[in-house]
């Protein structure tokens, strides 16, 4: 890297210049608003988006984190500006990443709840505006194939309260037979757990 | 203008110009000091003077001084003594096999500490309080007619917290076992008396006291048990292998020469700036926690926890403005968990991911404090405007 900085320039702008900061939340009127994530683990995000004939005309934030926990929020609120929702919906932590000029290796993590939070302000919206019916079903990734546990399977025994690979177990019964899947799936509890909390 | 504020004496300290006028001065020491011929003797005469310097700065005999490569290997030799396993040697455990630690070690315990657990040596973490003191009763409720060596540091590195290791000594010794304390922090920042402690072993390294990277001491007591954890050559009486670093150890002898001439003017400035810039953080920035012994604490360690602010965000703000501090914000460290010091204290996660350290040293000025208790207060407005922890108002 040609600075001294850990990180990129972009993510350096971002972080010292964040852009489109939610600062009046009490009066700000939005559409649709998510949060996601865990201050116990060091970082959570909050997004709120303004929407207008399908697309979204303004997108709002306030980010406990990181510098690259902020710059990512920061990008993203760019990023989907005019954007349509479907479109919106489809963003991932790679794309937030790329447009940062990259994120160093253990910092990627940080910026993984940007379009989670993005998500779940859509589905509010959605939610809000009585369209349920166009929250995109995500296919669903088999974890253990002997019982037919998905990863579905797991965030939803997190959000009812699972934390560790036994819970999952009397929850799912995942991992009862070969039990191969126990490393993808405790990783996917500490991942849903840095999520819900 | 940007000033360029140094606020991490506790990580590492610059070279104390005396140390470094003297460094320069040993770059011409080149023999090696267990060569009999004149240029050996002299590396070997300068090497002596330095553990002569030592000793009586400790109140310690040359003879209980082990030079070694820093504060790590001081410790891992103590704890490695535990259960050696070795026949020959006079070691550590007679007989005994438990270890007594705290859960605010620096991971040169904690780890060496897990590592022997995991050779199945019984290890007991023993808990603090809030501010960071061992808990006494649990302390004697874990210390029995088993425990081997119990390792309490003198100076927490974090939150600055001081343990009083002469009652902590003297309870270790009253059930037979032997007492280690890391004073890597403390030396030079606190009086230290080995015979008044009482304690076995002591470590030290001089990079926390304005002298060279990569050399430290090990102080044992004449008497104590010892195993070698190095091997090799007759170096240090056969207590510690390697080629004397000759020139790292006539640096370390300065620093600690030097240290003794000032310590006592230095903790007093050390102690009023720190002073300073908590009352001034108090003043200026609200919903701001102090952590750590209100007194009972190293002279220039400070350590604060900003509700609602994340700590690496607060550190790479204040360091676009010249000022340089630590966190104990997992993100800083790459792990995903935040400080285990400040855990160990009872702090929520909250406060442990958004605590800043300030540590304070001999070039620290009065205009130092004024400049971080300027920059501070609005790096936090503009943090906790962005926090989702923090709503506005408030």
């Amino acid at each position: 890297m040609s600075n001294e900085w850990v990180y990129t320039d972009t993510v350096k702008d971002h972080f010292v210049n964040p852009r489109n900061i939610l600062e009046d939340e009490a009066s700000y009127a939005e559409d649709g608003k998510g949060t996601v994530g865990n201050i116990k683990c060091g970082d959570q995000m909050l997004l709120a988006i303004k929407v207008k004939d399908g697309r979204i005309e303004e997108c709002k934030w306030k980010t406990y984190g990181c510098a690259s926990a902020i710059a990512s929020t920061s990008m993203l609120s760019e990023i989907v500006k005019g954007m349509s929702l479907e479109e919106a919906y489809r963003i991932t932590p790679a794309e937030i990443t790329a447009r940062l000029g990259g994120l160093p290796e253990h910092k990627f993590h940080c910026s993984v709840l940007g379009d989670k939070a993005l998500r779940a302000a859509i589905e509010d919206y959605y939610k809000r505006t009585g369209q349920d019916s166009k929250i995109p079903r995500e296919n669903a990734r088999a974890i253990c194939r002997c019982m037919a546990v998905t990863d579905k399977d797991i965030e939803k025994a997190v959000r009812e309260g699972a934390r560790t690979w036994l819970d999952l177990q009397n929850k799912t019964k995942i991992g009862t037979v070969c039990g191969s899947c126990k490393t993808e799936a405790v990783k996917l509890i500490d991942e849903y757990v840095h999520l819900y909390g | 203008m940007n000033r360029f504020v140094y606020l991490d004496y506790n990580a590492t300290t610059p070279l104390h110009p005396e140390v470094k006028r003297t460094l320069a001065e040993g770059f011409d020491i080149y023999g090696n000091a267990s060569s009999m011929h004149s240029s050996g003797r002299r590396a070997a005469e300068k090497i002596e003077e330095a553990r002569g310097i030592v000793a009586a700065f400790l109140g310690a005999e040359p003879g209980e001084i082990i030079f070694t490569g820093g504060g790590s290997e001081s410790n891992n030799t103590v704890l490695n003594m535990i259960d050696c396993g070795s026949g020959r040697c006079s070691c550590v455990s007679r007989g005994r096999k438990g270890l007594l630690t705290t859960t605010i070690e620096h991971p040169s315990v904690i780890n060496a500490a897990e590592f022997l657990a995991h050779k199945g040596v019984p290890v007991t973490f023993l808990p603090v309080d809030g501010e960071g003191k061992l808990d006494m009763e649990e302390f004697e409720a874990a210390l029995s007619s088993d425990t081997a060596l119990v390792s309490v540091m003198l100076g927490n590195n974090e939150i600055g917290t001081l343990q009083d290791i002469k009652t902590i000594t003297r309870l270790a010794h009253s059930r037979g076992a032997l007492m280690h304390t890391d004073a890597v922090q403390a030396v030079g920042k606190v009086p230290i008396n080995v015979r008044e402690l009482d304690v076995d072993f002591l470590s030290f390294s001089a990079h926390k006291l304005y002298g060279p990277k990569g050399v430290g001491i090990l102080y044992v007591r004449k008497g104590a048990p010892f195993c070698t954890f190095i091997h090799g050559g007759h170096q240090e009486e056969g207590r510690r292998a390697g080629t004397y670093n000759t020139l790292g150890i006539i640096g370390l002898g300065k620093a600690i020469e030097v240290a003794g001439l000032e310590m006592r003017d230095e903790v007093a400035k050390l102690w009023s700036l720190r002073e300073k810039l908590r009352e001034g953080l108090l003043e200026k920035v609200p919903d701001i926690h102090i952590n750590g012994h209100p007194s009972d604490t190293l002279p220039g360690t400070l350590n604060v926890s900003f509700r609602g602010a994340e700590g690496e965000a607060m550190l790479l703000y204040l360091d676009m403005h010249g000022i340089q501090v630590s966190t104990g914000s997992a993100c800083a460290s790459g792990s995903l968990e935040p400080s285990p010091v400040l855990l160990a204290t009872g702090a929520a996660a909250e406060l442990a991911h958004g605590s800043l350290r300030f540590s304070l040293g001999r070039e620290t000025t009065e205009a130092d404090i004024d400049y971080v208790l300027e920059v501070l207060p609005p790096v936090m407005r503009k943090i906790r405007t962005m926090s989702t922890v923090y709503s506005a108002g408030r």
